[in-house]
């Protein structure tokens, strides 16, 4: 490349094989869901290997591309300039996350606020299609015979927690600016435990429901909601925990740490769409019935 | 903006390393490069696309369900159950046609093709933000491509092959009710994987203009291609993400027991058609924003002058997509919703129509009193203003809840669509083609060839689709295979239009064959003085890497 001439400090990257690599196993993951779900190539339904191989390779093309990038980093290709689109970039990930969610609360929305529409005059109840929909659901949100979770119970606890582990994740930046690292580390895996008992709580909530994921759409919308949550959960527990080893290898500077500051902004998105789950999806519909 | 202002000396060719093929072409991190793979991608998938086309026009031009019959009993089925196949196959051409031509033609054209070579190249930035991501972008909607592709190929519902519910994938068509073959799982598989590729580019789109403008170059002097494009990106990065929403629920219904769109479970398949349009109507303005960004600086180049109300051109488009989030039940007037919610729908789409105005008048302003020059873009982006006109005032009848329950799953929605998809986009598509050819490869096109392709592309496509504005007010439905004979005159025309067309797309092909055998080398700024933008500036093709020195934009001069 040009690199000798170059004036500016923006990031002209070197070809690189894991865009190509990482969508050939994109093909070889459908095709292997698709044969986990239906059968296909004369596989029968429930054949594994095919979907785990395509995701196999999906993690190798994610630890080899970030550890390039991690390279290029301490070769001092993120220049101010660089930096600054990043953060541009990180920011609007999340932005799209965000809309990902809007998907999963529209759901619950659409079937908490309309359930009183349908049985009044809004909607036609005589209409089959709502009539069914009532009757499944009993007229009644939540539905007949769906026994909701206590918000006050492990809900709060798990609230608790995640609030707490934004305090500890914002106590180990503080402490990595000041280049306190012995602190900047301790905060950084007590969040991280902090992470790992929430997901290890909402475990043990979900084998305590009182309505199953498949049958209502209560159980669909609940269990849809709060799972990609805990999916987001655990890939943010991922991100801190890789920012926690390079810490402890020596990476991540008082000056730079993009990574670890991406840990943290996924954490406090995850964070926050925690509190939007406890108050809609746990705490009013327990009120609602009456409690 | 004059040569003389920006830096050309770290352009010299002697200092081009370009990697050997397969790096090049298939690891690549340059924006050129991937904005040509981008381009050749869409030529396939459009090939593609057009076939099936052709294929809905064949078995339309008479009634009965003759051709595709025919197609059924040369694969070895006959009597009823040949029929039957001819059917669902007409399903599933319809429903490809659609997504391919939306996903894997427009999209990747005008987005991954000309947004990545020119995005960089107009504001004076030496690549995109994220080269690399960029490249993934680009494999990954290949990927999508081929999984919508082997799709079509493997059981739908029962021993019909494909999907046949239509794009818009309403369920229970597409539940496991309609289909529940393997063949919809890939596919919403596929735009899983497409809807990924399009938020990567559009974080890459939003970040390289926000970030890596020229000095100098502020939002308000940034061309308006930049901005359709930031527009654009914005649209796609907020509404891609809860089609993969509907598209999950719709996945877990088939295969893991949730109930989202399943009324005997509480479910409401209507909630699927909310879900989907509130992506699916900011995916129209996605499709049309950058046609409008191309045309803006064609009708300015030829017209030799600044384009008429800049500002009021960029916040249009802003306006558009702003307002492009708040009128997705227009789509669907029809699945029983409450009078005021139709009220609201209504008058929120008609306010699109001001900023839509202002984008029309500013165009016909720029050219007022212009020195105008009807080079072979010229034609395609005055030919496009017709066109996205017709199908903008059929847009606003449509809009109208009240005639909507009339014209609804009609023939004129097919063609409302089609003007501003098929004649608008298209159109902007190769009025962009022409008039960046010469950058992008470096040889020139003949321009006879050129007019010609203007002119028989122009008379097919109207015959095409304008009697389908008649067999809608007449009532015919959309996505039927066969219809009364009443219908067949314009039935018929309508197929001589896809035949002349076909006439257009090899006259298109014989201009690039001839264009790339004959190698006349192109220069830099074939246009003269009406364009300004920085890419006039690059010798064509450009560098390799261009802008190694950032080019200076000075206060005075403008987009």
């Amino acid at each position: 490349m040009a690199h000798d001439e170059v004036k500016h400090d923006y990031h002209l990257v070197n070809p690189s094989p894991w865009p190509l690599i990482g969508s050939m196993a994109m093909v070889v993951m459908a095709l292997g869901g698709v044969t986990y779900m239906k059968g296909m190539f004369g596989m029968e339904a429930g054949t594994w290997w095919l979907l785990a191989l395509g995701f196999a390779g999906i993690i190798y093309v994610m630890v080899g591309w970030w550890r390039e990038v991690i390279k290029e980093s301490r070769g001092g290709d993120h220049t101010p300039v660089v930096q600054i689109g990043l953060r541009y970039g990180m920011i609007l990930f999340i932005a799209s996350e965000v809309m990902f969610f809007v998907a999963w609360f529209w759901s619950f929305f659409e079937f908490t606020i309309f359930q009183g529409a349908r049985v009044g005059d809004t909607f036609d109840a005589s209409n089959p299609l709502y009539a069914e929909a009532l009757q499944a659901v009993g007229g009644q949100w939540p539905p007949q015979g769906v026994e909701v979770f206590d918000p006050f119970h492990l809900p709060l606890m798990n609230t608790l927690i995640l609030l707490l582990s934004g305090t500890t994740v914002t106590a180990a930046h503080h402490a990595l600016q000041h280049d306190n690292r012995r602190t900047a580390i301790s905060m950084l895996a007590i969040t991280i435990i902090l992470g790992v008992c929430f997901t290890g709580l909402q475990v043990l909530e979900y084998a305590h429901a009182g309505f199953s994921y498949d049958g209502t759409i209560y159980g669909s919308a609940f269990f849809m909601a709060t799972g990609f949550h805990g999916a987001h959960v655990v890939i943010g527990t991922i991100f801190l925990t890789v920012c926690l080893v390079r810490m402890m290898q020596g990476g991540m500077s008082a000056k730079k740490h993009l990574g670890f500051e991406f840990a943290a902004w996924y954490w406090h998105f995850v964070d926050v769409v925690w509190l939007f789950l406890f108050a809609f999806v746990y705490v009013i519909p327990y009120l609602v019935m009456g409690h | 903006m004059a040569m003389d202002q920006v830096s050309t000396a770290h352009d010299d060719h002697a200092h081009d390393h370009k990697p050997g093929f397969f790096v090049r072409w298939f690891l690549s991190t340059n924006h050129k490069d991937i904005g040509t793979l981008y381009l050749v991608f869409a030529l396939v998938a459009g090939i593609i696309g057009y076939t099936l086309s052709g294929i809905i026009r064949l078995e339309l031009a008479q009634p009965g369900i003759g051709p595709l019959t025919g197609l059924m009993e040369f694969f070895g089925y006959s009597g009823d159950q040949a029929i039957e196949h001819a059917k669902h196959f007409y399903n599933v051409v319809i429903t490809y046609h659609g997504l391919i031509m939306i996903f894997f033609m427009v999209m990747p054209a005008l987005i991954g093709g000309f947004g990545n070579w020119f995005v960089p190249l107009m504001i004076g930035a030496p690549d995109m933000a994220f080269p690399r991501m960029n490249n993934i972008s680009f494999w990954l909607t290949v990927a999508a491509f081929i999984m919508a592709c082997t799709s079509m190929l493997i059981p739908g519902t029962g021993e019909f092959l494909g999907f046949g519910g239509g794009w818009v994938l309403y369920p229970p068509l597409s539940s496991a009710t309609g289909h529940p073959g393997p063949s919809m799982d890939l596919l919403i598989l596929s735009l899983h994987t497409a809807g990924i590729a399009s938020i990567l580019g559009a974080i890459n789109f939003i970040v390289t203009i926000l970030n890596m403008r020229a000095p100098g170059m502020t939002l308000h002097k940034m061309p308006l291609f930049a901005w359709s494009m930031l527009v654009t990106a914005v649209l796609l990065l907020l509404a891609l993400p809860v089609l993969a929403g509907a598209l999950t629920m719709l996945l877990t219904d088939r295969n893991f027991g949730s109930q989202f769109f399943d009324p005997s479970g509480g479910g409401d398949p209507i909630m699927f058609q909310h879900l989907f349009w509130f992506f699916g109507h900011p995916e129209v303005y996605i499709m049309i924003l950058p046609a409008f960004g191309i045309i803006s600086h064609i009708v300015s180049t030829f017209s030799k002058k600044p384009v008429f109300g800049y500002l009021g051109m960029a916040y249009a488009m802003v306006s558009i997509g702003a307002i492009g989030f708040i009128v997705w039940a227009h789509h669907m007037y029809t699945v029983g919703m409450p009078s005021d919610m139709k009220a609201y729908f209504v008058a929120a789409t008609m306010v699109i129509a001001v900023p839509t105005g202002i984008k029309i008048f500013s165009w016909i302003a720029t050219m007022w009193g212009g020195s105008i020059d009807f080079e072979v873009p010229m034609v395609w982006a005055i030919g496009f203003i017709f066109l996205f006109t017709v199908g903008g005032v059929t847009g606003v009848v449509l809009a109208n809840a009240g005639i909507d329950h009339v014209l609804h799953d009609t023939y004129y929605v097919v063609a409302h669509f089609h003007y501003v998809l098929s004649l608008g986009a298209v159109f902007g598509l190769f009025a962009g083609w022409y008039y960046w050819f010469e950058k992008m490869f470096g040889v020139k096109y003949n321009k006879t060839i050129g007019y010609a392709h203007f002119w028989t592309m122009f008379v097919g496509s109207n015959l095409l689709f304008f009697p389908q504005h008649f067999l809608g007010l007449n009532g015919m439905p959309r996505r039927y295979i066969d219809y009364a004979d009443g219908f067949s005159t314009w039935h018929f025309w309508s197929s001589m239009g896809y035949a002349v067309t076909l006439v257009a797309t090899l006259i298109f092909f014989v201009g690039l064959i001839e264009a790339a055998v004959r190698r006349r080398k192109a220069v830099a700024n074939p246009w003269g003085e009406g364009a300004t933008t920085l890419e006039w500036t690059l010798p064509s093709p450009p560098p390799f890497h261009q802008f190694n020195e950032l080019p200076e934009v000075k206060p005075e001069t403008h987009h």
